[in-house]
């Protein structure tokens, strides 16, 4: 079967499991954001209780798998009377994931903002929860952004897992094709070309005009 | 089922999963020994005057790094057999894994060699050593200890990853951590042992990753 007849037959699977996989990157990556900005500024809270919390966040899910999360979330969670449908659980669990590497990218800018910038907003005599809002982080999101453009790639290619606890996503459904038809390099081929553009023409060019444009709000550009 | 933790049931499935941690230990250790090679070989491919080559493994490396692992298993596994290529789950996984991470070493590599002063390459043609001799004697030696936070980084990360091959039933940690739950209907103790395993590696591993690099830094008086 030639790779067109191929896209004719299936493409609308394949069209429906994108969406699904572009559904759970956008929803994945919200929960990844503000779980590290929560996760980054609570690693640098004076209060040992919010620090112990956040450090102790960051360290379970990076040294773990997100495989590994991803069922215990689906499969464990609810013996704890917390059940997720497959779809958040999917989501939650990648967010959760890239959100505690997100957390050293948030906590290592907010660290790098200039010191004379806190000094003079502390001569300003603004509250530090102003400080961190007016001053600190917007500077500190123009430093984070590449790291994030790097690390929404990763999210991106974490939500294929998803499709271990059947939600049907692009990898499920490719998965589908192949297990009923057998032309895998069609389907694994197709799903890869996917993935690929859904990085490098998509994620990559938007963060990149987003960085653009947050130099330009500061005047940088 | 509610929450009830068996302990009997606890230390009746442990030495069968530790004994699948040495396989996922073997798993991660083979996968790290391509990455590390293969690596080396796609950020020389990077370096050679030909421009054609260079673009193509440029975009060889991004096009691997920016796909998802589970799915480059899958291809690598099932691909195989439709060509004639029989792949048994173990070689099928060690390629791709090996594969993917070669394409994050290249990069640790090429920032390594990049790092490297110019005088050092204009001393050696003054010299006028071979291209061989070059990388061999002079760059490869000074590019390697600063990539070494990088590739203690991936090593972790690759070891992270082995999970993803109980996908094509490589009998690792979580593949045999879904058999025991399948056959006794009991999930909780096994997945979070694995859970607590790959804690009790990876984190020691990062620690001892951190304190090596600083005695190799310390050593090159940096």
């Amino acid at each position: 079967m030639s790779i067109i007849e191929f896209l004719q037959t299936y493409g609308g699977l394949i069209a429906s499991g994108t969406w699904v996989t572009i559904a759970q990157f956008l929803l994945a990556s919200a929960v990844a954001i503000g779980v590290a900005l929560v996760a980054g500024l609570g690693k640098l809270s004076g209060n040992w209780l919010i620090r112990g919390t956040a450090v102790t966040y960051i360290e379970i899910f990076r040294g773990t798998s997100l495989l590994v999360q991803l069922f215990w979330i689906f499969y464990v969670l609810p013996l704890f009377g917390l059940t997720f449908d497959k779809f958040t659980a999917g989501f939650v669990s990648v967010g959760l994931n890239v959100g505690a590497y997100g957390a050293e990218i948030v906590r290592g800018a907010i660290q790098a903002v200039p010191k004379g910038q806190w000094e003079a907003a502390y001569t300003l005599s603004m509250s530090p929860a102003k400080r961190m809002r007016r001053i600190i982080l917007p500077q500190a999101l123009v430093l984070m952004l590449p790291s994030w453009g790097n690390l929404l790639i990763e999210l991106l290619k974490g939500t294929a897992l998803v499709a271990l606890i059947s939600v049907t996503d692009l990898m499920f459904q490719t998965r589908q094709i192949n297990a009923s038809t057998f032309l895998s390099a069609q389907a694994f081929g197709t799903a890869l070309v996917i993935y690929y553009i859904l990085a490098r023409f998509l994620i990559t060019p938007f963060m990149r005009w987003l960085e653009r444009v947050m130099a330009r709000r500061l005047g940088r550009a | 089922m509610r929450f009830n933790w068996n302990w009997e049931f606890t230390f009746e499935i442990l030495p069968r999963l530790l004994a699948a941690t040495v396989n996922t230990l073997i798993a991660a250790g083979a996968g790290y020994t391509i990455a590390v090679v293969l690596g080396l070989v796609l950020a020389l491919a990077q370096r050679t005057p030909s421009r054609v080559l260079t673009f193509t493994v440029r975009e060889v490396v991004e096009f691997i790094r920016s796909t998802p692992l589970v799915l480059q298993i899958f291809f690598i596994f099932y691909v195989g057999p439709q060509f004639g290529i029989r792949l048994s789950p173990w070689t099928a996984g060690m390629i791709a894994i090996g594969l993917h991470y070669s394409a994050y070493l290249s990069e640790v590599y090429r920032a390594g060699i990049e790092a490297v002063p110019k005088g050092q390459w204009e001393a050696c043609r003054a010299l006028n050593m071979s291209t061989r001799d070059t990388y061999v004697r002079i760059i490869i030696p000074q590019a390697l200890p600063p990539s070494i936070a990088g590739m203690g980084n991936y090593l972790v990360g690759i070891f992270k990853d082995t999970p993803m091959l109980s996908v094509i039933g490589v009998a690792e940690l979580m593949h045999t951590a879904n058999a025991i739950g399948s056959e006794n209907y009991r999930f909780l103790e096994p997945y979070t042992l694995v859970g607590v395993i790959f804690l009790a590696i990876s984190l020691p591993a990062a620690a001892l990753m951190r304190i090596f690099e600083r005695r190799v830094r310390r050593k090159l008086g940096l």
